[in-house]
């Protein structure tokens, strides 16, 4: 099953090798990663998306707890929450499509940032699975590149990830 | 009064209390080296090889429960360290590693001897730094003790960049520690503590499973006490040996690959497994799915990946296993509830049935040397109280097997990542902790030679140190998988072209003596150990077909024990001369 992981980590050098030196080392998936600064500057958080049967995410949370420099963790898809993720993408429009592709942008509610005669680049935000049914649905146009930020996530209400 | 960062080095490990430190120098390292040679109370030890410098102070550590020190320069100086920080990572042992690192405007230049030290050993520490303000130097050497130290113990590293060996700042060494993101667990969860009590109490086939944890968290007289208590039956694992004593009736062997059968067929036959500080590693379990099929387990550890990480627990305790177990004496010496006596009858007659098997026989009218039977004498005429290093291999499982361990931190050997070349060095640093005592190092031809420029070590601080080696001109552990899975195709297993051990010691100015019939090995282990002032290496020339048994083939079950031995179709020297 696909996890949110979060994480609470002390912003030294080599603590996002060492989160990525776990999972190379015990074999677990990484599906993407994000991480930068909290408002606390000696804070970093540090949001990644894994997947594993319910042992494998036990281990996963367990092992991560124990380096040193995570302060604090919380499984996010073990609570309601709200994931994000944002997506430019760059796509050949000409003739037809330039209008076509604006009215997708519309319905999925992104917004073209960037115009030329052949291509636009397009920003888009939400959770993973939108921004994978925007790429199938502008497939049509050529798409000459896209950049995923990686999932950013936050639980709803009480529920905080905080020191 | 300014000191600089070496001189501040120096001065944290006088205020740790450091004894010993184990290293080499170079270039990186030379600031250190020269504050060090200002003082006498921290004492360094110059090994041969950084290696040996990391298993030395390993031995240290784990003779004494202290933390051990390794000082070491930077590049090559760290890198051959990297086998004895992850031979002490495996093994829970705390080891604070402190390494020179180019100065901090040639990091990641390529310099020379320039190495990233902190990436390297990354996955085989517990934790590491790279110190670049001087300072921070002294708060960074507090941490590092702490962190090897406490909760489940394990290597440090610390890389000091030359420059910072030089700079100067005020020197005040911290009195305490905090750190938001490591709070090891001290005590554990009282309603857990709870549950297991009465589950242990209501059992009818009980059985103790405990490793190292109960060693490294000093609970071997809770756990002598609490197995007394309720007279289970108990079984240690290869890093738990001496926690409990082994001459003590309720004992029934170690467990595992090469453990005893009575063991073995407990595990498979218990109702209630109680584990504490053991991991449930593979050499343990055989085929995690015919693991104690009938057993709801009780694991006790420090560290919460530990449990239900290979076999899923009912009870688990996160706590540390000294106060655990006591808890769990209380409660126990409390409850109205007692042990249920009958069924606890009828479940040691089961234990000693499978006992009368003899599991660990060998032949003892061989006319050749057995090295069953110079473990046997070596634990006689030692009267079981010797230090006992070994290396990796048969020599280390038979050590196990045939030397009663009735104290804890008395057998110390690489029981995780199996370090082939341990013995030696880990038993000069048990050596330097314990000058009185007696110390041996088990070893074989094959893992002697890859640390065997520590005899160099041992002459010069007189290390009177008693290698016991059991030499069958082959890598015997790998010859007898090769026998059992490879139809015999002994692939580069034969030890050739071996140096005349006697010689070889005697030119590092040792004493020497070759043993090659079975009616010489007694007087010769007493003309040893009455050599109390100097290093004997004692080559006895064993039989080359000896396997160890009994074994479960990895992938097997507990009770899928081989017993029999088979006669080994093996060539002999001369076949192969």
């Amino acid at each position: 099953m696909r996890h949110i992981i979060s994480m609470l980590l002390e912003n030294e050098a080599g603590a996002l090798s060492r989160v990525a030196g776990l999972f190379s080392a015990r074999g677990y998936n990484i599906e993407s990663l994000t991480v930068a600064p909290t408002e606390d500057p000696t804070l970093s958080r540090l949001t990644l998306v894994t997947s594993g049967s319910d042992d494998i995410i036990e281990q996963i949370t367990k092992q991560l707890n124990k380096l040193v420099d995570v302060v604090k963790l919380l499984d996010l898809t073990e609570g309601t929450h709200i994931e994000r993720e944002m997506l430019l993408i760059k796509v050949t429009v000409e003739g037809p499509m330039r209008e076509e592709v604006k009215r997708l942008v519309d319905i999925f509610r992104g917004r073209i940032v960037d115009v030329t005669e052949a291509s636009y680049v397009i920003e888009l935000t939400g959770t993973s699975d939108k921004l994978d049914a925007f790429i199938q649905a502008v497939g049509g146009a050529g798409i000459l590149e896209t950049v995923r930020s990686g999932v950013s996530g936050i639980a709803r209400g009480e529920r905080s990830l905080r020191v | 009064m300014e000191l600089t960062g070496a001189d501040i080095l120096v001065r944290c490990l006088q205020d740790e209390g450091v004894e010993y430190i184990f290293g080499y120098p170079g270039g990186a390292a030379l600031h250190i080296y020269d504050a060090l040679y200002k003082q006498d109370k921290v004492k360094h030890i110059l090994v041969r090889h950084e290696q040996g410098a990391a298993h030395a102070a390993d031995g240290y550590a784990r003779s004494t429960g202290r933390p051990g020190v390794v000082l070491v320069t930077s590049g090559p100086g760290v890198t051959n360290t990297v086998t004895g920080i992850a031979t002490a990572y495996m093994d829970s042992s705390p080891l604070v590693i402190l390494s020179g690192q180019v100065a901090t405007s040639l990091i990641g230049n390529d310099a020379f001897q320039e190495v990233d030290a902190v990436g390297i050993t990354r996955p085989c520490v517990k934790h590491n730094f790279l110190v670049k303000d001087v300072r921070d130097l002294a708060a960074t050497i507090k941490k590092a003790f702490y962190i090897a130290t406490t909760g489940r113990p394990g290597p440090v590293l610390v890389d000091i960049p030359k420059d910072v060996t030089a700079h100067k700042t005020e020197y005040e060494y911290p009195k305490s520690v905090s750190m938001r993101s490591y709070n090891p667990v001290t005590k554990g969860h009282p309603g857990q503590i709870k549950r297991a009590v009465d589950l242990i109490l209501a059992a009818k086939q009980p059985m103790f499973y405990t490793g190292g944890g109960v060693i490294l968290g000093e609970a071997s007289a809770a756990l002598t006490e609490l197995v007394r208590v309720l007279g289970y039956p108990i079984t240690q694992t290869l890093m738990g040996l001496g926690a409990f004593p082994a001459t003590d009736p309720r004992f029934v062997g170690m467990l595992g690959m090469h453990g005893t059968y009575e063991a073995n067929m407990a595990m498979h036959e218990c109702d209630v497994l109680i584990a504490v500080g053991a991991r449930f590693d593979d050499r343990v379990t055989g085929d995690v799915s015919k693991f104690c099929p009938n057993a709801r387990i009780v694991h006790v550890d420090i560290d919460p990946s530990s449990i239900s990480k290979n076999v899923p627990v009912e009870i688990p305790i996160v706590g540390a296993a000294g106060f655990v177990l006591e808890e769990m004496i209380k409660q126990i010496k409390a409850s109205k509830k007692q042990p249920d006596r009958e069924a606890l009858a009828g479940w040691w007659k089961k234990i000693d049935e499978w006992r009368k098997l003899n599991c660990l026989d060998y032949d003892r009218e061989s006319q050749l040397i057995k090295p069953q039977f110079v473990l046997e004498k070596l634990y006689e005429l030692t009267a079981g109280d010797a230090y006992v290093t070994s290396d990796v291999g048969q020599h280390q499982m038979w050590a196990a097997q045939f030397y009663k361990f009735d104290r804890p931190r008395r057998w110390i050997n690489s029981g995780g990542l199996g370090t082939m070349g341990f013995g030696l060095p880990a038993a000069m640093g048990v050596q330097m902790a314990h000058p009185e005592a007696t110390v041996c190092c088990v070893t074989g031809e094959a893992s002697i030679q890859m640390c065997i420029q520590e005899l160099s070590t041992c002459k010069q601080y007189d290390l009177p140190i008693k290698i016991v080696n059991l030499n069958n001109r082959y890598m015997g552990m790998v010859r007898q998988w090769q026998e059992f899975f490879y139809d015999r195709r002994y692939s580069h297993s034969y030890m050739d072209a071996l140096p005349d051990f006697v010689k070889l010691a005697e030119s590092y100015g040792h004493a020497g003596l070759k043993i090659e019939k079975p009616g010489d090995v007694e007087a010769a282990l007493r003309e040893a150990l009455k050599q109390k002032d100097r290093l004997v290496f004692l080559d006895f020339i064993t039989d080359q077909t000896e396997n160890v048994y009994p074994m479960i083939v990895a992938g097997k079950g507990q009770n899928e024990m081989h017993l029999k031995p088979c006669k080994a179709v093996v060539p002999t020297d001369r076949e192969l001369a």
